[in-house]
């Protein structure tokens, strides 16, 4: 079941701007952002920088002081705030659950305000605890008896009661440990791969931003957006030095993590076919600097055929080539890629895209496939 | 010992039970005199505090305030009462005097536990629930009242065992209660009296205690005891196989 996005549910900041009583500096300058039907938009940035406020103020939990929020193109004054609620999904760091409910009565609780029948609501619990990967067992349960990361579980099971359109997560993960954060950010992404929500989600932390984010919105103090786009495209080329400090060191090493090795140029490299000769095989190793060839014969690769085996007779397809070792899939990121190569006698990772071959990995490629 | 062996004979003997200034017309004056003050108290404080509390607002205030009918001494309100408001005979409430004082007492600790416990229903809880569209209202009734309540039933405990034990000094400016056995009985020097008195007072106090503790376990939600019955459930959510080869 992989659901499609909702057209109508994109969100539109328009010239928002949000000044607290008592402030002199607005708390969020004003601020335009499209946050695009379907997508994980991440909105991160230092301590006062507005993210939770521009967050909330998309339910309204604070209004903005100018400006407008529209999503699906309606603006979210157009309805009650209470109603508006109801029809998004609200996910927060202390999770809030509430405490003299089951897990089940705390899941049902919007289903229950709307009115829902009883089997109805049964029916949409049982789903949702299967969609966030809890157990049946812990519906007759009482939060303080569940971990923390059961409880986020919930507390997402819970959101997502009402089949919103629109997620708003405020640090989701901020609470538990390092790794039920990564299992929990894991399972944010193939949750979204069935259930295609708009989610804005504000975090501190670059690598959750990289990991989980379409798009990352990178805020600084007062509100100001310093730069816009997909993980990659900051990565590669940050705005300012805002963004690039925030952003961190060994940004060419994040990159790595989320690059697959299908965006590279996989085509040549000391690759001959089957039927070249001896002559022709030393000639690429040559131009490639290589003491290696890979000997491929259709869509299949044979192996590797070292320099000094090559003898100048026949053709390269009748030497016997070693087996290749070092195997990356088109999926693998290109940190994998570099892991296999660095462990890799000829320097040069195979792509197998099941028995097919998919052509080589390089150092070489992999730089030009940064710069690119 | 030699009284300890008269009050027992104090309490075989049923002509000290029956009639008009007998254990059980004195008990019942005692209990509908403590009642009276704890409901009016309630009526007047609980919606109060409830209501500031769930604004978070004027906290300090509203405690500071029923803090002074802590901090005046109930004897001072009977004694500086009995010679404004009199000493006349009220049914039910035995003076006004008496009635006044011991609502005044009754007060502070209901206005403290009401308001400490919704100010202190966790913002996240609340977040959540107003987050989920939820009314002011519902999230008042729904969510910050029954995670209150344990707290609010605690106030009405304490404020009900100070009120029975200091129903006692009502007898001071008339009306009745079992206080009439100790001021009487210090009257004409009638010792066994006295300490018939003090016994029957300790013992209603004590199972006010005991019955409200009771009533106050009962009204507290099954969530907020079930983290000290049952321990966590380990995370036992299976381990994603890509995880696991990551």
């Amino acid at each position: 079941m992989t659901a499609r996005p909702d057209p109508a549910a994109a969100i539109t900041f328009d010239s928002v701007t949000k000044t607290f009583p008592g402030s002199r500096q607005p708390a969020v300058a004003p601020l335009d952002l499209e946050v695009p039907s379907g997508e994980i938009v991440v909105l991160i940035g230092p301590s006062g920088c507005g993210k939770t406020t521009t967050l909330r103020m998309v339910n309204r939990l604070i209004e903005p002081t100018a400006g407008s929020i529209a999503i699906g193109g309606v603006d979210v004054r157009r309805q009650p705030a209470t109603e508006l609620r109801r029809g998004i999904g609200y996910v927060i760091q202390q999770v809030g659950l509430f405490p003299h409910r089951t897990i089940a009565q705390n899941v049902a609780t919007l289903p229950r305000m709307l009115g829902w029948d009883k089997a109805r609501i049964g029916a949409r619990v049982d789903e949702l605890v299967e969609l966030v990967g809890l157990e049946q067992g812990m519906l007759d349960r009482y939060p303080a008896e569940l971990s923390g990361g059961q409880q986020q579980r919930v507390g997402v099971a819970r959101a997502l009661a009402a089949d919103p359109p629109v997620l708003l997560m405020d640090e989701p993960f901020g609470a538990v440990d390092p790794i039920v954060r990564g299992r929990l950010q894991y399972e944010l992404l193939a949750l979204q791969e069935r259930v295609r929500k708009t989610i804005v989600l504000v975090t501190h932390d670059i690598d959750e931003a990289i990991t989980v984010g379409d798009r990352i919105a990178v805020l600084n103090t007062g509100g100001v957006l310093e730069q816009y786009g997909s993980p990659d495209d900051l990565l590669a080329h940050p705005a300012n030095e805002f963004v690039e400090a925030f952003l961190g060191a060994e940004r060419s090493l994040k990159r790595l993590t989320l690059a697959k090795v299908s965006d590279l140029e996989l085509s040549g490299g000391p690759v001959v076919p089957a039927d070249a000769t001896p002559t022709e095989a030393r000639e690429v190793m040559d131009r490639e600097a290589s003491n290696w060839v890979g000997v491929v014969r259709g869509d299949r690769f044979l192996g590797w055929v070292p320099r000094e085996a090559l003898d100048g007779q026949g053709t390269i397809g009748e030497i016997e080539a070693a087996p290749p070792a070092a195997l990356v899939r088109p999926a693998s990121s290109l940190r994998e890629a570099l892991e296999v190569i660095m462990n890799s006698r000829s320097s040069v990772a195979v792509v197998a895209d099941g028995e097919r071959f998919g052509g080589v990995v390089t150092l070489e490629k992999i730089r030009a496939g940064l710069e690119a | 010992m030699e009284v300890f062996g008269d009050v027992l004979s104090w309490f075989n003997d049923r002509a000290n039970w029956r009639g008009p200034s007998g254990v059980a017309v004195r008990l019942a004056e005692h209990v509908q005199v403590s009642l009276a003050a704890i409901v009016v108290a309630m009526v007047v404080a609980l919606p109060v505090a409830i209501w500031l509390g769930h604004k978070r607002r004027f906290g300090t205030l509203a405690v500071n305030i029923s803090n002074i009918g802590r901090a005046l001494p109930s004897f001072a309100i009977l004694a500086v009462g009995s010679q404004i408001l009199g000493t006349r005979e009220v049914p039910v409430i035995m003076t006004t005097t008496t009635f006044v004082a011991l609502v005044a007492l009754a007060i502070p600790p209901l206005v403290t536990n009401a308001y400490v416990g919704m100010a202190e229903v966790p913002a996240e809880v609340r977040d959540a629930a107003r987050g989920m569209g939820q009314s002011d209202r519902q999230v008042l009734f729904g969510v910050e009242l029954p995670l209150a309540v344990p707290l609010i039933m605690a106030g009405v405990r304490t404020s009900a065992v100070q009120v029975v034990a200091t129903a006692t000094i009502a007898a001071v400016v008339g009306g009745g209660g079992l206080g009439r056995y100790i001021i009487d009985g210090f009257a004409v020097q009638d010792h066994v009296r006295v300490v018939a008195g003090a016994v029957l007072v300790a013992v209603l106090s004590l199972a006010t205690e005991v019955t409200l503790s009771g009533v106050q376990r009962l009204v507290t939600p099954a969530g907020l005891r079930a983290s000290r019955r049952t321990p966590r459930i380990a995370d036992v959510s299976p381990v994603d196989p890509a995880l696991q080869a990551a």
